[in-house]
């Protein structure tokens, strides 16, 4: 029997979950949801883990401050020190108030398109991809699972489609894989 | 589900569903421009065009053709530069600050408010770009290797800080603005049916699924932009005050201006966005979205911050006389009652009085009374810029270099351009951008959609079927 792929189509975020819930609990497992804005509350029903990319935007943002705090020692106090109104660039430290602003700058400056890098490449969002949404209203009005047959093995198709129109669902599209 | 209070006003009016609210937000996009933005258009880019033609002039001139002299050495061009950068604020204040509080009324108002910010602070950026006089050389402000012994910028300047500080705002707010709008752009991209449209707005959404790791990563990573956005709204403007109150200019030499010109940033830029999205609403007729309880939000946060702004100008009064220096005192009583008088009175009126007049709740409900206290506000706001620069600088320490400051007509017209460059932009974005941030206005419907408020939405008892 070839692989199929069923998309249940739902009208309202809140009848998703708990038709996910419903099949979680008879051992289906789902593959992904497509939806126009996120549904709170659905990661832990069909076993998504939390992101990471918070700490990566930190681990962005420390490099920032890393590479800010040696650049200015090195601008400063290494290459060119001057003595400014009587107040010499002799050691990083001593200066360091006047480099706060830069610092903090730098700091978000990393952190932020780090993350935001990250981000646009791990969704796989960059410019001249195309759209791999499997149905055009799931960016409109529509919430979509999306279940695969080779995933659940010890579901056939018509079982998995039995279980789903036990719940709120308008529509059940199957395509082979 | 999550549900609101009743006393709470709804944010989305009528019998909406979630078709309804791409539907309002997309047809305008699909359908024919109203002649009114082909008016609004020309008129806009007609001034756009004369203040590129007068910073061409300054270029080949330049910087005698403005009105500086020996004592007023900066005068409109960096109160220009202040002026756009604190309209910039409110932008990142709505979609950063009022995120980190969980205020759902910034989903009717982040978008556009964004987008003000990030054309705002490129009309900033002109200011000290074409004061540099020679532009060609603007990349000397970065740290480059060189070949004038390896001259570097100095990094204890104020004037580099705000290098640091304005680049990174602007950077930071337009990746924040355009995460927030792939989303949108996908929503547009599966409606629209003209060829050359699904492809334009197939590539500005960068192929957008909307599965549900993309989502949880897009929560994290506005939640991530906001917590980092939030300090630069106060950090930006507390350098740009540092231009000033680093030196030891009477008058500027005050430890009040950082937190004094944050709240003035954030009290002008709501009153832009007020201009802004009174006529916006209006014109693509979006009263079910921005409510008067919008309106009503923005302008008492124009109370507090204007009150704000009130209160410091009555603090650096009082301490300019409790300071004791007669140096710093003449600084204020010649603002007050010297030749430039006006204009302290100008500043005084707008920011401290008119605000103070939105206690009334139907004036602050009003829409008419709204804009025309918006055009007020930006004006004030540009009168204290001009009484900080120009009233601190006209009386020197040597009484014989006293004078005034004329603009001339290249002065005037850079000014106006930009705010016709300004609008232009603006307007393009209003007419190929989701005004709204239409997807995630749909995540609040359910619990802020009047029609499911008041239980009157079609189906609506289905919902509490689990």
């Amino acid at each position: 029997m070839a692989d199929k792929i069923i998309y249940a189509v739902y009208d309202d975020p809140e009848q998703l979950k708990s038709a996910a819930r419903k099949l979680i609990t008879a051992g289906v497992r789902v593959k992904d949801v497509f939806s126009p804005f996120p549904i709170h509350g659905l990661d832990p029903i069909i076993g998504l883990k939390r992101t990471r990319i918070g700490i990566a935007s930190f681990m962005f943002g420390i490099t920032g401050t890393a590479l800010a705090s040696l650049g200015t020692w090195y601008f400063m106090i290494k290459d060119w020190p001057m003595d400014i109104g009587g107040k010499p660039n002799w050691t990083w430290y001593h200066n360091l108030p006047a480099f706060v602003p830069v610092l903090f700058e730098f700091t978000v400056f990393c952190a932020a398109h780090g993350m935001a890098i990250t981000y646009l490449i791990r969704n796989k969002t960059l410019p001249f991809m195309p759209a791999r949404n499997p149905d055009p209203r799931s960016t409109d009005d529509k919430f979509i699972m999306e279940l695969r047959t080779s995933d659940n093995h010890g579901h056939s198709a018509e079982a998995i489609a039995s279980l789903l129109r036990g719940t709120a669902v308008q529509e059940i599209n199957e395509r082979q894989c | 589900m999550h549900s609101e209070s009743s006393l709470r006003e709804p944010l989305i009016l009528g019998h909406r569903t979630y078709h309804d609210i791409t539907v309002d937000l997309v047809t305008p996009i699909e359908e024919k421009a109203p002649r009114m933005w082909y008016i609004l258009l020309t008129i806009a880019a007609i001034i756009a065009v004369y203040g590129v033609g007068c910073i061409l002039y300054l270029f080949s001139k330049g910087i005698g053709t403005w009105g500086l002299n020996k004592t007023v050495d900066w005068a409109w061009d960096i109160t220009n530069f202040v002026w756009w950068v604190g309209i910039g604020h409110a932008g990142t204040l709505i979609s950063a600050v009022l995120l980190l509080f969980r205020q759902k009324w910034r989903m009717a108002v982040n978008r556009s408010a964004e987008a003000m910010t990030i054309f705002a602070v490129i009309m900033a950026a002109v200011f000290p770009m074409i004061h540099m006089g020679r532009i060609w050389m603007a990349y000397w402000v970065f740290p480059l290797p060189n070949q004038f012994g390896s001259l570097w910028v100095n990094f204890n300047s104020p004037l580099l800080w705000d290098v640091f500080a304005i680049s990174t705002y602007f950077t930071v707010s337009l990746v924040f603005w355009y995460i927030g709008l792939i989303p949108d752009f996908a929503t547009i991209r599966d409606k629209v049916v003209r060829p050359w449209q699904k492809t334009f707005y197939g590539i500005l959404s960068f192929g957008w699924t909307g599965n549900a790791k993309a989502w949880q990563r897009f929560e994290e990573v506005s939640l991530v932009l906001a917590g980092l956005s939030t300090p630069l709204v106060f950090s930006v403007h507390s350098v740009v005050s540092f231009d000033f109150a680093t030196s030891v200019i009477p008058g500027w030499h005050t430890t009040i201006f950082p937190p004094y010109f944050v709240s003035g940033a954030v009290f002008s830029g709501f009153a832009m966005v007020q201009t802004l999205l009174l006529v916006m609403r209006k014109t693509l007729k979006l009263e079910a979205y921005v409510t008067i309880k919008h309106i009503e939000y923005m302008n008492i946060i124009i109370i507090v911050t204007g009150s704000i702004v009130g209160v410091a100008y009555i603090t650096e009064l009082f301490i300019s006389w409790y300071g004791g220096v007669e140096y710093e005192s003449y600084a204020f009583i010649n603002r007050a009652t010297g030749p430039y008088w006006w204009s302290y009175a100008a500043m005084m009126t707008c920011n401290v009085i008119s605000p103070q007049l939105f206690w009334v709740r139907s004036w602050r409900r009003n829409l008419m009374f709204t804009f025309f206290m918006s055009l007020v506000v930006n004006t004030g706001m540009w009168f204290e810029r001009f009484v900080i620069i120009v009233t601190s600088l006209h009386r020197d320490y040597l009484p014989s270099s006293w004078t005034m400051f004329h603009p001339t007509w290249v002065d005037v017209g850079i000014f106006v351009g930009t705010i016709g460059i300004f609008f232009t932009l603006y307007l393009l974005f209003a007419r190929f951008f989701p005004v709204l941030a239409l997807n995630e206005l749909k995540s609040i419907l359910k619990t802020s959609g009047e029609s499911y408020k008041n239980r009157t939405a079609h189906g609506h008892s289905a919902e509490h079927h689990h």
